[in-house]
């Protein structure tokens, strides 16, 4: 469990994380998405206490992460910057991290293990490449055995086959009762693995959601249907779980929770003539940009100026 | 304790019941630092160095010391009152350097590799990181350092027999010169430490450690003399000579009294490395 309550970052004039308010709950795959610069790195980094927050606090399963006399077993953390001495081997770092807590060293060959480093354990860690440097990270995540694991951009730069380990992993996880908090700037990545979305952009809080509410919200998988009998056809479509707009008088509905088969099925049941059927699903992806849009730093600008303004 | 597998993701499993009683406690985190400080090749690589620098050049001295008084010639001035003892402890200027720099590395190296974010959140605390990186490298340095002057001392003894500079370890003053040496070496190492600490970069931790040891003593020299008496025998390097020089002129501190002197201005660094290494972040 992660709580953060008005949790805030200044750099100078620069506020990277505002007023953030969120949970994640334990036994979820929770994600945190957000454009590149929304300040998912900062956000974690203040959870495992690197940073400190100018306002608000963000606690771990009620205490703040550094209060806790064995943090490793709470929090597991792999963030974005690679954190290891590139002279040291894979076994080395994360018996040296072990130490610290008094973990065995059966547990470090556990997570070796785990995460297939075992052939290049004893190999200076500087050489390896970004899928292995992500494996290691994951292992030092993991060697606390903790109820929470957080990942930055776990994805970030990895090949095809680094991209289904991680998806495996995060699930895994997930099936073993671990909360797992994750981020990303990738909604499809996300839709893929998440329960629940924290969607961040400039700092703030943009939405806290779960996917299928992210794309309800945006409008997604509407099914349109056009018919001269449309009052009674709302009749006959209503239920629980559906919704139904369309303005008054008009032949044209947009009904959810219904797919465009059940709508036809139960429409020539009773008789009614249907002009138009068509379903529409919007895109997650497309459901994040427009609820980012505003929100991202860099715009690439493709619109030219209108002319006629004289200079 | 039930482990987690990747591959295998049927029977969700509840969160473990029973969990190992994990702690941070500070000898773990010495035991931590311990086993980063001697995983890591530039640390053997740089103790070697500081070995050989201690054993080499106070063995160089003494032979240079001895053919100059059988060629016949007059002595430098600053040969004349040379002794086994200063002369096998020639090395400390050059062993120094190898072991403040490496100092300098156990802390600063973190920040320049990335490794710190793992120490800290491993020990979120981070002030029992400082001491315990302190101490295993301060009593590593000393260890080595007093084991180099042990081997240089009785050397370089064995080669100035029969000259006017030979003393042996029974005569007053040498085991405790050269035991000072040794913790002024150990100290030098503690100083790297907390430099590294507190500017977070290899090459300033370095310069400032070179300044303070080395150049600052000439600087002084730049000031009127009385000034100078007042200032120079507080200077972290002329406080430490103090440690393991055989005679002290009226000027010099009593080695006693340079030993606190240097313990403070090890203890004004570390401050300053507890400090920034609580209130700014990682």
């Amino acid at each position: 469990m992660i709580e953060a309550h008005q949790l805030t970052k200044r750099y100078g004039e620069k506020t990277a994380v505002d007023q953030l308010d969120f949970v994640v709950k334990p036994g979820t795959v929770t994600g945190f998405l957000g454009p590149n610069g929304a300040g998912k790195s900062t956000t974690m980094r203040m959870i495992v206490g690197l940073d400190a927050p100018s306002s608000g606090s963000v606690s771990v399963n009620g205490r703040r992460y550094a209060q806790h006399s064995a943090p490793l077993q709470e929090v597991g953390a792999l963030l974005e910057a690679k954190s290891i001495h590139p002279g040291r081997s894979a076994f080395d770092h994360l018996m040296a991290q072990a130490h610290t807590h008094g973990i065995p060293r059966r547990r470090v060959d556990e997570v070796i293990e785990l995460t297939g480093l075992r052939s290049v354990a004893k190999k200076r860690a500087g050489a390896f490449s970004l899928g292995m440097g992500q494996r290691l990270g994951i292992a030092a995540a993991l060697l606390g055995d903790p109820a929470t694991i957080m990942l930055d951009e776990p994805v970030n730069g990895l090949d095809p086959e680094g991209v289904l380990w991680i998806r495996n992993l995060l699930t895994g996880l997930a099936a073993d009762g671990r909360t797992v908090f994750v981020s990303s700037h990738l909604m499809s990545e996300m839709a893929l693995v998440a329960d629940h979305l924290i969607i961040v952009g400039r700092g703030r809080l943009l939405a806290d959601t779960t996917v299928q509410d992210l794309v309800r919200k945006a409008g997604g998988d509407t099914v349109t249907v056009a018919s001269d009998q449309s009052a009674r056809l709302r009749e006959v479509l209503a239920g629980p779980g559906v919704e139904i707009t369309g303005e008054i008088g008009s032949e044209e509905l947009h009904v959810t929770g219904l797919s465009a088969r059940a709508i036809g099925l139960k429409a020539a049941e009773h008789g009614i003539p249907l002009f138009e059927l068509s379903s529409r699903t919007v895109s997650l992806e497309q459901a994040f940009m427009d609820l980012t849009r505003d929100a991202v730093e860099y715009h690439a600008t493709t619109t030219v100026e209108a002319p006629g303004r004289a200079a | 304790m039930s482990t987690i597998t990747v591959t295998d993701s049927s029977a969700p499993a509840p969160v473990r019941t029973e969990r190992p009683q994990y702690k941070v406690t500070g000898r773990r985190v010495l035991r931590s630092e311990w086993a980063k400080l001697w995983s890591l090749r530039s640390t053997w690589i740089t103790l070697g160095l500081g070995l050989l620098f201690l054993i080499a050049f106070g063995v160089i001295a003494a032979a240079h010391y001895k053919s100059e008084l059988n060629s016949g010639r007059p002595l430098r001035p600053d040969e004349v009152g040379a002794t086994t003892l200063s002369l096998s402890l020639f090395g400390t200027n050059f062993a120094q350097l190898a072991l403040g720099v490496l100092g300098v590395l156990v802390t600063a190296g973190e920040y320049s590799t990335g490794m710190i974010r793992s120490t800290l959140a491993a020990v979120p605390r981070r002030l029992p990181v400082l001491w315990s990186k302190a101490a295993v490298f301060g009593l590593v340095a000393l260890a080595v350092a007093t084991l180099g002057v042990f081997i240089a001392f009785p050397i370089a003894g064995g080669i100035l027999s029969g000259t006017r500079a030979h003393l042996t370890l029974s005569d007053s003053g040498v085991v405790r010169g050269l035991l000072g040496a040794g913790l002024y070496l150990g100290l030098v190492g503690v100083i790297g430490t907390a430099l590294g600490a507190l500017l977070r970069s290899v090459a300033g931790g370095i310069a400032v450690l070179v300044a303070t040891l080395m150049l600052v003593p000439g600087l002084i020299s730049l000031l009127p003399t009385s000034w100078q008496d007042n200032i120079s025998p507080y200077l972290p390097s002329n406080a430490g000579e103090s440690m393991f020089a055989l005679t002290h002129d009226s000027t010099a501190l009593s080695p006693a009294a340079g030993l606190l002197v240097f313990l403070g201005w090890t203890a004004l660094a570390l401050a300053g490395a507890a400090y920034r290494l609580v209130r700014t972040d990682a």
